[in-house]
C-alpha cells in the first residue's frame, strides 16, 4: 500500500499538474476499447495507401474508401435500410421462436427428470444434423419465403439455448437448492426465488451463443433465394463482380452482429451484478 | 421438546449411517453431538431438519412428526450458502416472505444490528469475509425466530480467533429468545464452550455411545480448571468411542480410523 502511494507523488514532480491527471484518467477510460480498433483500423488504413500507392489495383480486394462508397450509395438508394430492415426481421422473429422453444424445451429437461430422458436423448439426435440440412425439406414444407427463412434461423438459435438452459439447471448448487428446501419454497418459489437466478448468468451465455448462430443461419437462409436482405446483396455482388458490396455487406454483419451481442450483454448486466467472477474483474491483466 | 426415537438412516447405496439414536432435548437445551468421521453426526441433523428422512425411528418436535423442513426449525450449515444474487438484507429477510414488506424491513434491520453488520445491509455476499458471511447466516436462520435451531459445523472453517469470537455471539443471540440448539461439531472446546449437553457418538454405523453433562455456569471461562476437566472427559469418551484405550490399539490407530478430528 505505501507504495502505491508514493509512485504517483513521485511522478508528479516531473512531469503533472492536475489537468493533465483528470486527461489521463479518460485517456485510460478510453484506451481498453481504442485497443481493440487498433488491429482493424490499422489494416485498413494500410491496405487503404497500398491501393493508393499502386501496390494492388485494389479490384478483388477494394480499399476502404470504395467499400465505404458503396455502403454510402447503398444508403442514399434506400437499398441498404431496406436489405438491412429485412436481415434484422429475420433474425428476430427466428431468435425470438428459437430463444422460447429452447428456453421452454431446455428447463422441461433440466428440472424434471423423467421428461429429460424422454426427451434429450432425441433432442441430441437433432442436433447432430447439420442445420443447413434441413434447408430443402424445410422448403418443400414451408415454401421458398420468409417462413422456412426464419424456421431455418429458430433451429440454429434453438439448440444452444437448449443445452445452455438445461445444462444451468442440471449444475445449479445443490447447496443452495437446500436452503431453498429448509425455508420450504413450494415448487414455484423454487424455481422464481432459486432457480432463475442461479440460472441467469448462463442463460445469458446461451442467448448470446443462440444469437450468433442466428446471424449465421440467416446468411444460410438468403442465400437459398432471396430478393432482399444482407445475405441478398452477397450472392449479388458476386454474380455481378462486385466485391466492394461483398465486403461491404460482410462489415455490416458485423456490426450488426456486434452490436446486438453487446445490446444483450446491456440489457442483462444489471442482473448480473452479484456475479463473484474472474470476468468480472476483467480477467488476467 | 425435541424427540429422537430410535433414528436409523441407511441410505439407498446400503451405507449404514445411523442406528437407534434416542434422545429427548428440552425447549431453550443447548446440545452438541460429537464423534469421530461417519458417525452419522451430519445425518442425524439433516434427519431432524427434515431434508432427508429416517429410514427407521421418528423425530417430532412438540408432537409434530418431522418429516419435512419444517418453520419452527432452521439450520446453519458449514458453508454459510447465502444466496449470492441477493443483497446482505435480503438473503436475511430470505425466510419472511409472507411478512409484508415493512414488517420485514424492521426485522431485518434489527437481525442487522444484532449481528453488527448494519452497514454491510446492501453489499453483496462476495463482499463478506468468511466470519461476516457466516454471522449473515445465523442471522437468517434466526429471523423466522425457530424453536429449533440446528448447527451443522458451523465454524469448522473460520480461524481460531473468528471462531471464539461467534461462539461467544451464539451465545448471545442464544440467550435473546432461547430456542433450543443442537450443535454438531468437530471442536471439543467449542462443545463444552457451548453445551449443556455433549453426546458422543460412535462410528460404524453410527450411534450414541455417552452422554456428558456440562454443568458450568455461563459464560464459561475457557481457561478455568473446571472447564479443563470437562474438556478431558469428553476427549476420554471420544477416545473410547474410538476403541483407543485398548492396550493393543497402537496398530490399529494408526490406520486412520482413530482420527475423529
Amino acid at each position: 500500500m505505501a507504495m502505491t502511494v508514493e509512485l504517483p507523488a513521485l511522478e508528479r514532480t516531473d512531469s503533472t499538474t492536475p489537468e493533465t491527471k483528470v486527461s489521463s484518467a479518460r485517456l485510460r477510460r478510453y484506451a481498453g476499447p481504442a485497443l481493440g480498433l487498433l488491429l482493424p483500423v490499422g489494416l485498413a488504413v494500410a491496405w487503404e495507401i497500398a491501393v493508393w500507392a499502386g501496390l494492388s489495383n485494389g479490384r478483388l480486394v477494394p480499399p476502404p474508401t470504395k467499400i465505404f462508397a458503396t455502403m454510402v450509395e447503398l444508403a442514399k438508394s434506400g437499398e441498404l435500410s431496406r436489405h438491412i430492415i429485412a436481415t434484422l426481421s429475420r433474425v428476430a422473429s427466428g431468435f425470438v421462436i428459437g430463444v422460447v422453444a429452447g428456453t421452454l424445451f431446455g428447463a422441461i429437461s433440466g428440472y424434471w427428470g423423467l421428461a429429460r430422458r424422454l426427451l434429450d436423448p432425441t433432442v441430441q439426435a437433432l442436433r447432430a444434423i447439420p442445420s443447413i440440412a434441413w434447408v430443402p425439406l424445410f422448403i418443400l414444407w414451408l415454401g421458398i419465403f420468409e417462413t422456412s427463412k426464419v424456421a431455418l434461423i429458430a433451429v440454429g438459435v434453438f439448440f444452444p439455448v437448449y443445452l445452455g438452459v438445461m445444462g444451468a439447471i442440471l449444475s445449479v448448487d445443490r447447496k443452495i437448492v437446500e436452503v431453498g428446501r429448509t425455508f420450504r419454497l413450494s415448487g414455484p418459489a423454487m424455481i422464481r426465488r432459486i432457480l432463475l437466478p442461479a440460472v441467469l448468468p448462463a442463460y445469458v451465455v446461451a442467448l448470446r451463443v443462440g444469437l450468433g448462430l442466428g446471424w449465421m443461419f440467416v446468411v444460410a437462409a438468403e442465400f437459398m433465394g432471396a430478393s432482399e436482405g444482407l445475405g441478398y446483396l452477397l450472392i449479388d455482388g458476386q454474380q455481378l463482380g462486385k466485391p466492394a458490396q461483398i465486403v461491404a455487406a460482410i462489415v455490416i454483419f458485423a456490426i450488426l452482429g456486434k452490436t446486438t451481442d453487446w445490446l444483450i450483454e446491456l440489457a442483462t448486466a444489471p442482473l448480473l451484478r452479484w456475479q463473484d467472477a474472474f470476468g468480472g474483474k476483467g480477467g488476467a491483466a | 421438546m425435541l424427540a429422537l426415537d430410535r433414528v436409523g438412516k441407511t441410505y439407498p447405496n446400503g451405507v449404514h449411517a445411523l442406528e437407534r439414536f434416542s434422545a429427548d432435548i428440552k425447549l431453550g437445551e443447548i446440545v452438541a453431538i460429537i464423534g469421530g468421521s461417519g458417525c452419522g453426526k451430519s445425518t442425524l441433523l439433516r434427519a431432524i431438519a427434515g431434508l432427508d428422512r429416517a429410514t427407521t425411528g421418528t423425530v417430532t418436535l412438540d408432537d409434530i412428526a418431522i418429516t419435512a423442513p419444517h418453520a419452527k426449525i432452521g439450520i446453519i450449515f458449514q458453508e454459510p450458502r447465502l444466496l449470492p444474487w441477493l443483497s446482505v438484507a435480503d438473503n436475511i429477510g430470505f425466510g419472511l416472505s409472507e411478512l409484508s414488506a415493512a414488517a420485514r424491513r424492521e426485522k431485518v434491520a434489527q437481525a442487522l444490528a444484532r449481528v453488527g453488520l448494519t452497514d454491510k445491509a446492501n453489499a453483496w455476499p462476495r463482499e463478506l469475509s468468511g466470519g461476516q458471511a457466516q454471522r449473515v447466516a445465523i442471522a437468517r436462520a434466526l429471523v423466522p425466530q425457530p424453536e429449533v435451531l440446528l448447527l451443522d459445523e458451523p465454524f469448522s472453517a473460520l480461524d481460531a480467533f473468528t471462531r471464539r469470537d461467534l461462539q461467544d455471539h451464539l451465545l448471545d443471540l442464544w440467550n435473546d429468545t432461547r430456542p433450543t440448539l443442537m450443535l454438531v461439531t468437530h471442536d471439543v472446546d467449542e462443545a463444552v464452550v457451548l453445551a449443556d449437553r455433549v453426546l458422543v457418538m460412535r462410528p460404524r454405523p453410527g450411534r450414541l455411545f455417552e452422554e456428558i453433562k456440562v454443568n458450568l455456569a455461563r459464560p464459561r471461562d475457557r481457561n478455568s480448571p473446571h472447564f479443563d476437566n470437562f474438556k478431558r472427559r469428553v476427549l476420554t469418551a471420544l477416545d473410547r468411542s474410538l476403541d483407543r484405550n485398548v492396550p493393543d490399539a497402537d496398530a490399529k490407530s494408526t490406520a486412520g480410523e482413530a482420527m475423529w478430528w
